[in-house]
């Protein structure tokens, strides 16, 4: 996580690499090691360049406005797509995720760090951790055919009361955007865990033992010690999760099921994400045109994701320059 | 003279360190209460995903033929059938992408330990980071325009381990890294000191040594990329025979299976469904569980 990465002594010598003799087999493993670091950076840029190489075509051919415009044609005669249902109901999806995770995740955390007994606070941690390892065709199959039945009441109920706001309108329909709001969050829970457990872990022991020493009852040593310590951290695992949730492509397409007509801004109807949309229609790429127009819209997933992922890595780098 | 003693020997004050105020008490009860609630929340999906699947999928799976047969010639109609055709073709695509990621990860882990300084270190080390939150799908349509679009290749494994590749790198630099720098500056500094060059300081001490280490998280890596679908769904077509040759043809994969036959409601597709669901779940989970087995018996353990 950290930029400034191995620091040894070797590296504070003035000479530098001291130990390198300039030999051969220096230089080529050295010359290996820095290229395949090279090789890193020439990927992504490779992955934002081949990408526009190809949206760009499809845009400029696009007769709808790409950003307004709430169409989806794309046949071999003529384009025509915009892209604010996906953005809608991609970002609506992945925040009401987090707002579902976050908290239980931070809970969590404080649950591993400052409550389990240390010796199980480990396989307590890697039962959470095994969240991680199901895969998301599984969650996608689960949330369609097992959770989401189950959650159809608290849904209908959902609708009855809070139906006034637009978000929760009803009627419910069978694979709404609501259940991949919530299997998303089953899914983003792991990795906001063990963020927010990392950071918690790394609390000063002196600021919790003088909460401790003031009279502090053990939440109140975790509101004015552990908690401020740990925001930093906890917000950009929130961040990280949001930019897993706004790319996780297979569950939301398995349990959404996707609208025909016009999308009402409700997450109790279907809809489609950027990547849902994207991996929907696969088998219709067919010419490069076509595909053109898909690839416009996973762009802008990518540059969605990078901005949420790098602007969580300031953050953490930040706080890690306040701490030292 | 007693009852002087007496007074000076007043009892105490209740002391707040003691006896947190009853307000106080109960703000911390809530708190331990929710914290506890959180964490059985946590478990619930857990114990309920893996409790669905094992009841739905497990009684496939103790059929020898499930090991053996492929789905070729079977219909949703019909039982019968097995899974070898997309465990050998998740596994060849895992080896595949094991084979061109560890090289690339590790050397990059080598180089933002042992080389890297400066700005092209950051950058790296900032890039390795996107990576990892680039999503699958992305990955998937790179490899599409790259393979398809530029180079007019036909759709086949090969391709979708491409974009595997893209997924698997940064697991493997970020688990390698952390690695490397828990090897002590000694053992570097000995083998200097011998004499020895600093590429076969590397290559002789530091990467043995922290190699049960590389070694978890190349399995940790392995873990994520077999359940990837999203670039199986764009970059390889679905095949319900054997093929084992990634450069040409259809190869099945767990994940492609469970897509294929999901919308099926016919019972012998459906317990199919739960059944591959079930083996990739159970593979996934092996390689987890090897790894962290692994990590136990490191060397250079914090």
């Amino acid at each position: 996580m950290s930029t400034i990465t191995g620091h040894s002594e070797l590296d504070a010598e003035p000479s530098g690499d001291s130990a390198s003799t300039g030999r051969r087999g220096d230089r080529i493993f050295g010359g290996l090691a820095t290229g395949s670091g090279i090789f890193v950076i020439v990927l992504v840029i490779a992955v934002a360049a081949f990408l526009v190489s190809q949206a760009v075509p499809a845009l400029l051919d696009n007769k709808a406005n790409f950003l307004f415009d709430r169409v989806w044609v794309v046949t071999d005669s003529g384009l025509e797509f915009g892209i604010p249902d996906l953005l809608y109901v991609t970002v609506i999806s992945a925040v009401i995720a987090m707002v579902v995770a976050v908290p239980i995740a931070v809970l969590v955390a404080l649950f591993l760090t400052q409550y389990a007994p240390p010796r199980l606070a480990a396989p307590f941690g890697y039962l959470v951790d095994l969240l991680a390892a199901v895969p998301s065709i599984v969650y996608g199959l689960w949330g369609l055919l097992v959770f989401g039945p189950k959650v159809k009441p608290i849904e209908e109920w959902m609708a009855t009361y809070f139906g006034w706001t637009q978000l929760f309108d009803g009627p419910v329909s069978s694979g709404a955007i609501f259940v991949a709001c919530l299997v998303l969050a089953i899914m983003i829970l792991p990795i906001v865990t063990a963020i927010s457990r990392e950071v918690f872990a790394q609390t000063p022991s002196t600021h919790k033992e003088g909460a401790l020493a003031l009279g502090a009852t053990r939440w109140e040593m975790i509101r004015t010690a552990v908690l401020p310590f740990g925001t930093p951290g906890v917000i950009s695992a929130a961040m990280l999760g949001l930019g897993r949730a706004l790319g996780e492509t297979v569950a939301v397409m398995i349990i959404v099921s996707t609208n025909p007509g016009l999308f009402r801004f409700s997450v109790f109807s279907g809809g489609e994400t950027f990547a849902s949309k994207i991996a929907n229609s696969a088998s219709e790429f067919g010419t490069a045109q076509k595909a053109g127009a898909y690839i416009a819209a996973g762009l802008v997933l990518f540059i969605l994701t990078f901005l949420v992922n790098a602007a969580a890595r300031i953050i953490i780098e930040r706080r890690k320059a306040f701490s030292e | 003279m007693s009852t002087l003693t007496q007074d000076t020997v007043s009892p105490a004050p209740p002391s707040p360190i003691d006896k947190p105020s009853t307000m106080r008490a109960v703000k911390d009860k809530l708190a331990t209460v929710a914290v506890y609630t959180a964490f059985g929340i946590a478990l619930v999906p857990l114990i309920w995903i893996l409790y669905t699947v094992v009841s739905k999928g497990a009684g496939l799976l103790f059929d020898a033929q499930w090991w053996t047969n492929s789905q070729r010639g079977i219909t949703a109609r019909v039982e019968g059938g097995g899974a070898y055709h997309a465990i050998m073709g998740t596994l060849i695509q895992a080896a595949i992408t094991a084979a061109i990621a560890v090289p690339i990860g590790v050397l990059t882990a080598v180089y933002l330990v042992e080389y890297g300084r400066g700005k092209l270190a950051r950058a790296v080390s900032f890039t390795v980071d996107i990576l990892t939150g680039i999503p699958s799908i992305v990955a998937a349509l790179f490899i599409y325009t790259l393979w398809v679009t530029y180079l007019n290749l036909e759709r086949v494994a090969f391709a979708v381990c491409l974009a595997l590749v893209l997924l698997m790198i940064p697991v493997v630099v970020r688990s390698t890294e952390e690695m490397l720098k828990l090897v002590p500056n000694e053992l570097r500094e000995a083998s200097y000191a011998l004499g020895v060059p600093k590429w076969k300081t590397i290559f002789k001490i530091v990467l043995p040594t922290a190699f049960s280490g590389i070694l978890t998280g190349v399995l940790l890596g392995l873990a994520r990329v077999m359940g990837e679908t999203a670039p199986l769904l764009i970059l390889g077509p679905p095949s319900k025979a054997i093929n084992m040759n990634p450069f040409e043809g259809f190869m099945a994969a767990l994940p492609t299976m469970i897509n294929s036959e999901r919308d099926q409601s016919l019972q012998p597709a459906v317990d199919r469904i739960w059944a591959a669901a079930l083996t990739l779940i159970v593979l996934i989970m092996l390689l987890n569980v090897a790894g962290r087995v692994i990590a136990r018996f490191n060397k250079v353990s914090r």
